[in-house]
């Protein structure tokens, strides 16, 4: 009966109540799965507004646009909302949709946990976005909320340390349900160095979430301690600290960023080796680096703050295990092009993703080597390299990773073909207007413009506009991306059970669309 | 054990890993300033008052010269009662510094000491100093303070000439605004 319904077509399967009480109610990991990735690809224009508007204002000198408390209110949210309601969820989603499909697994270990981590995050998201029309706005003490400001800002603070909360609840759910589903839900046969690479970068992120999520839960609440009830744990005045704050955000925050990077990572994993038709060389390699850069990941984070005047036995101490991390990201660099060597390459756009990740993951990560320095740290510090350098590690390879599988596993979760040159389209002007709107904010850096400020100085005009220019373009890309997709899902050619011609997997020896369940009774792996 | 209950176990034992993730970020702060807080301690001024001097060397005599200056606009004269005391390691000394409001307005103050060489500070125990509190006189006043001192028996022998200097600033009240 279950092998019957396999092959019924995916519509026939869904369940019998209708409209939104459906998607409420749903506990399928691919329904669950798709609300995580709408949900993200708002939240990422959202964010992306947010950005346009500060690049609109950064695009001449002088004050034009927004005024200065709102545009640190912008830079702030900005970063909290690209992190935790774009990239993490869109992990997530695909974490949701293609584990049990990889793993054989019927569903997720604990679909309404899953449920639930995701019906967390609108809550948050209401906190978070309606803190702007709190007396005195939003958040304006960047991402990084540090301390003493944010002891000092007003109510629009206090959401979003519950919106943190929320989310930092919402996210070790989900890692707590994506272990043990990693660990226990696996297909008889499928052993550890069975299981795809995309499973063991998110059995690492997950591991990192459940590690790190809870001491930035920690940290917030101490901060709202020190706000409302007469604690002092960061107020100097009270015989605080202002630098436990630093050290104890970048304990969580520093871990954060492989957290993001590490998925995307398994994604251009599964892609590379596709469309080089080979297996991917060196699996237990790239098994062990990735453990290698979740262990290392937790003794770096006082890289983020060279200059709070700490003992040179310290700096020392940071800087070589910020430069250890060079070690295992070049074995996977290595890696995926000793997989693309002697391939029968095709650049699907899938392909060319992965590839455009390939060249900016490296120079995101060449100037993160360059950053760990502590001498040049010290120059560069809080300057717009910074700003280039993590944006290339985030924005371009996070999203590069996220687009790739998006195009990869989107004839799977449709049953419909994408259009090929629009995907082509998409990858050749991000690439191009990414680019535009980064290089420049290195050499900005390099000449000492100093990030999270609304106006410079005159000298720096040239390259702003440029970036400012690139900016709008790589937004306005963006929306092709949308429209890529929701005519993909409306309709296309229709795609076979493989879809590509080098995939290899469990995903896809089900038909596409996935019908609403698979795996009922788990296949056998040799 | 069945499917279920195996992950039951599991997520039981993720979810203490995960609320004693949650303890230990507050261990961090006790933690940070056992380790970077005694750091900070024992480079100011807790060190003084730690260790209490009983003995007195009688073998050694220090020689501290005494030096006075005031700084940009505090119109004020400021010296030392004496030029220089012989000092044994260990002994109490009193010395008197004067200092004159030259002005026609009330000026407060501050003292700023320093020590030549500067490795002579560590050992140099003041337990009264009119530097401890900024100084108000009234035009064309006249203050004599006491300065009490001992220098550690601790000292290194190659220190037999100390120079404790204070520099005098003005301290404007805050304009309010």
């Amino acid at each position: 009966m279950q092998v019957a319904l396999d092959n019924v077509p995916a519509v026939a399967q869904l369940p019998q109540q209708g409209g939104i009480l459906r998607w409420i109610r749903t506990t399928n990991h691919k329904d669950i799965g798709t609300l995580y990735l709408f949900f993200s690809i708002s939240m990422f224009l959202v964010g992306g507004l947010m950005a346009l508007t500060i690049r609109a204002e950064l695009f001449q000198p002088g004050m034009q646009i927004v005024r200065p408390e709102f545009f640190n209110q912008l830079t702030s949210m900005h970063g909290l909302i690209m992190i935790f309601l774009a990239i993490m969820p869109a992990f997530v989603g695909f974490a949701n949709w293609q584990l049990p499909l990889m793993l054989g697994a019927p569903d997720m270990a604990f679909p309404r946990l899953n449920n639930l981590s995701f019906w967390l995050l609108p809550f948050a998201t209401v906190l978070l976005v309606a803190s702007f029309f709190a007396p005195g706005g939003a958040t304006a003490a960047g991402w990084t909320l540090y301390a003493p400001l944010s002891v000092q800002m007003g109510p629009g603070m206090d959401m979003a340390i519950f919106a943190i909360h929320i989310l930092g609840i919402s996210s070790i759910i989900g890692g707590l349900n994506i272990i043990v589903t990693i660990l226990n839900m696996r297909a008889p046969g499928m052993t550890m160095f069975k299981m795809p690479l995309f499973a063991w970068t998110w059995l690492v992120t997950a591991a990192l979430l459940i590690t790190i999520m809870p001491v930035l839960a920690g940290t917030v609440t101490m901060l709202l301690f020190d706000r409302h009830f007469g604690t002092h744990f960061f107020d100097a005045a009270g015989g605080g600290d202002p630098v436990l704050f630093q050290h104890l955000f970048w304990f969580f925050g520093h871990p954060e960023v492989y957290v993001l990077i590490l998925p995307a990572f398994g994604i251009i994993s599964a892609v590379i080796p596709t469309f080089s038709r080979k297996p991917l060389f060196g699996l237990r390699s790239m098994v062990a680096a990735t453990v290698g850069i979740g262990i290392v990941a937790c003794a770096v984070w006082a890289h983020h703050m060279f200059t709070v005047g700490m003992p040179v036995a310290a700096q020392l101490f940071f800087m070589y295990t910020t430069l250890l991390v060079a070690v295992p990201t070049g074995i996977k660099m290595f890696n995926w092009l000793a997989t693309m060597w002697q391939g029968s390459l095709t650049f699907e756009t899938p392909m060319l993703f992965a590839m455009g990740f390939l060249f900016v993951f490296t120079i995101g990560g060449l100037t993160g080597v360059i950053l760990a320095i502590v001498p040049v740290d010290v120059q560069l510090h809080q300057t717009y390299y910074i700003v280039a350098h993590f944006h290339y590690t985030m924005v371009a390879s996070s999203l590069f990773g996220l687009f790739a599988g998006t195009y990869y596993w989107l004839p799977k979760w449709t049953g419909h073909m994408y259009d090929e040159k629009l995907g082509q389209w998409h990858f050749w002007l991000t690439l191009s207007f990414f680019n535009l709107t980064f290089i420049p904010m290195f050499f900005l850096g390099l000449a000492g413009m100093p990030r999270r400020i609304p106006d410079y100085a005159l000298q720096f005009t040239n390259l702003n506009a440029l970036a400012t220019v690139g900016a709008f373009g790589f937004g306005f890309t963006q929306l092709l991306f949308a429209y890529i997709v929701i005519k993909c899902i409306r309709g296309g050619e229709r795609a076979t059970a493989q879809v590509w011609e080098g995939a290899k997997g469990l995903e896809w020896t089900v038909p596409s669309p996935a019908p609403h369940h698979t795996f009922s009774t788990p296949p056998v792996v040799e | 054990m069945s499917g279920v209950a195996r992950n039951r176990m599991l997520l039981a034992k993720l979810s203490l890993a995960a609320l004693g993730m949650f303890g230990f970020g507050y261990l961090l702060a006790p933690l940070y300033d056992r380790l970077c807080g005694a750091e900070r301690a024992t480079q100011t001024a807790a060190k003084d008052a730690t260790r209490p001097v009983t003995r007195v060397d009688l073998a050694r005599t220090i020689a501290v010269q005494y030096d006075a200056n005031v700084h940009g606009s505090l119109h004020w004269s400021f010296r030392p009662l004496q030029k220089t005391s012989q000092v044994h390691p260990g002994e109490l000394v009193h010395i008197r510094y004067e200092m004159t409001n030259d002005s026609d307005q009330p000026m407060i103050g501050q003292a700023v000491p320093s020590y030549a060489p500067p490795a002579a500070a560590a050992y140099f125990h003041k337990i009264e100093c009119f530097c401890f509190k900024s100084q108000a006189l009234r035009p064309h006043e006249t203050k004599s303070m006491p300065v009490v001192f001992l220098i550690d028996p601790a000292i290194p022998g190659d220190l037999p000439t100390i120079t404790l200097s204070y520099t005098f600033f003005e301290v404007r009240p805050r304009k309010s605004a």
